[in-house]
Formats: structure tokens, sequence, C-alpha cells
């Protein structure tokens, strides 16, 4: 199962529902498409909501980190919303737990842009 | 348990990194390895693969990625080459060092290390060969998994 998403905005923040595998060639360049136009857009306060991503492998994680430093680096916030067990421990062995900001509540998440 | 052997020679696409990440899965599940153990080398497989035909081979038509799954009584052995321009593995940065937490690249070979029992990389001049060995465990009497 590719990647999927869908793009929603509460409150300000932009929520991206992403489903499937983020995987090099396919998730990944359309989570690196879906971040360039968010920012193109101006959207600074970023969402990325992964509780149904089944997957993702090196080229996934150096996506998501390659959304976080861009997004940063414009100004913005990105954070990481309801990771699945796999996604959890994969980005523990990797040490980008700490990097991320990781929630697991939606309405809290949101409140926590400034 | 059988032993068994599959030696292929496959072209440097992603569609072949999907088959021998597939067939890796298939074996794990036969030999009994858990849900999350079985995606474990299932990933550790796909790193190889990627590397193999996007860093080694860069995707080229010409050249082939070499995919071999064995099955022992002991382990499962998979073994993938390519035919690029090599992997100095004294070259490989830490991906856990500050420095390098924030590259997008960099952590193929560390996932492997991570999920496998053994990670050798050779390099072959040309290209690289990778050997990722998983071994099989049994329960104990006293319920527990040991190494056989």
């Amino acid at each position: 199962m590719t990647m999927k998403s869908t793009t929603r905005q509460v409150d300000g923040v932009t929520i991206v529902d992403l489903s499937g595998r983020i995987t090099l060639g396919e998730g990944s360049t359309m989570l690196r498409d879906i971040v360039r136009d968010m920012i193109a857009k101006g959207q600074k306060k970023i969402l990325l909501n992964l509780g149904d991503v089944t997957y993702i492998d090196s080229s996934g994680i150096g996506e998501l980190v390659s959304a976080f430093t861009t997004v940063r680096n414009g100004g913005g916030e990105l954070k990481l919303l309801n990771l699945t067990k796999k996604v959890h421990d994969l980005l523990q062995i990797t040490k980008l737990y700490t990097v991320f900001d990781i929630k697991d509540d939606e309405a809290a998440a949101i409140q926590s842009f400034k | 348990m059988t032993a068994k052997r599959v030696v292929q020679k496959l072209d440097s696409t992603l569609d072949s990194v999907n088959d021998v990440e597939r067939k890796a899965s298939e074996l794990a599940s036969e030999c009994g390895f858990d849900e999350d153990e079985v995606q474990r080398i299932e990933m550790a497989v796909r790193e190889a693969a990627v590397n193999a035909v996007y860093h080694g081979n860069g995707y080229d038509p010409n050249k082939k990625m070499t995919f071999v799954l064995e099955r022992t009584p002991e382990s499962i052995v998979i073994v993938i080459s390519d035919e690029g321009g090599g992997l100095k593995e004294s070259e490989i940065p830490d991906p856990l060092a500050p420095e390098n937490l924030l590259k997008p690249h960099g952590r193929g070979i560390f996932l492997m290390r991570s999920f496998m029992d053994e990670v050798r990389i050779r390099n072959l001049q040309p290209g690289t060969e990778i050997t990722l060995i998983k071994h099989v465990r049994e329960q104990g009497a006293d319920g527990k998994e040991e190494s056989k």
C-alpha cells in the first residue's frame, strides 16, 4: 500500500493525515512535495498525523527529518501525531524521538502550537 | 527444518526491492519469527536492497542486484550484492552522533545492524556485498527463547 494523504486546517494548524508506507520512491517523494507545497503557501504550523502509517524505511525517516528542518529553517514548526508502536520504536533507536515534538492527542497538539 | 537456497539476479529497480523484501518476509514467517521480528528482518533486507539498487547501482539498467536467500537449520542468511562503486565500511558515519542526527541519509546500515544478529559488508571491487544473518531461536524447556 503506497502512501495517501489528506490535509485539513484546524485553528490555524495544517494537519496532514498520512496513511500507508513512507518508503524510497513512494511515500518519501510525496511527503517532500506536500511539505514544499505547504511552505510555499506560507503554512508554518504543521502537524503530521502518522496514525495510519504502517511502515517507514530509512528514506522515509530521512524525509521526516528533512521536513522538520525545512519547516524549522523557514520559521515554522512541524510536529508528529499518533505514532504507531513500530514508528515509535524506529524513532527511538535512531535517537530522533527526542528531536521531534511528538504528540498523542490532536486537540492538545493543536493547542501546543504558539 | 529443511534447508533452502534461492539465488536471483534482479534489475536495479524499486520493484526488485519490493520483491526481495516480500521473499525475505515470507521466509521469516515460515521460520516462525513473530510479527515484530518478521518486520525487522523485512526492513533490514529492504535497506540492503535499496543500498544495492539505488546507492550502489544508481538504478543503472545495465547493473544487476544479486539476491541470495538461504535457510539453514540454524539461521536465515540473506546476501545482497551490487555492481556499483563499492562501500567503505570505515567511511560510514555514525547516524547517532549529534552532528549527524538531522542528516536525511546514512541510517540504512545502522538499521540493518539493529535488526539482524550479524551484518557483514564486503567490498567486491567493483560492488558491495552485504550479508544479513538472523538466528532461528527455539523455545527452551523453561519457556524462554534460546539461540540454537
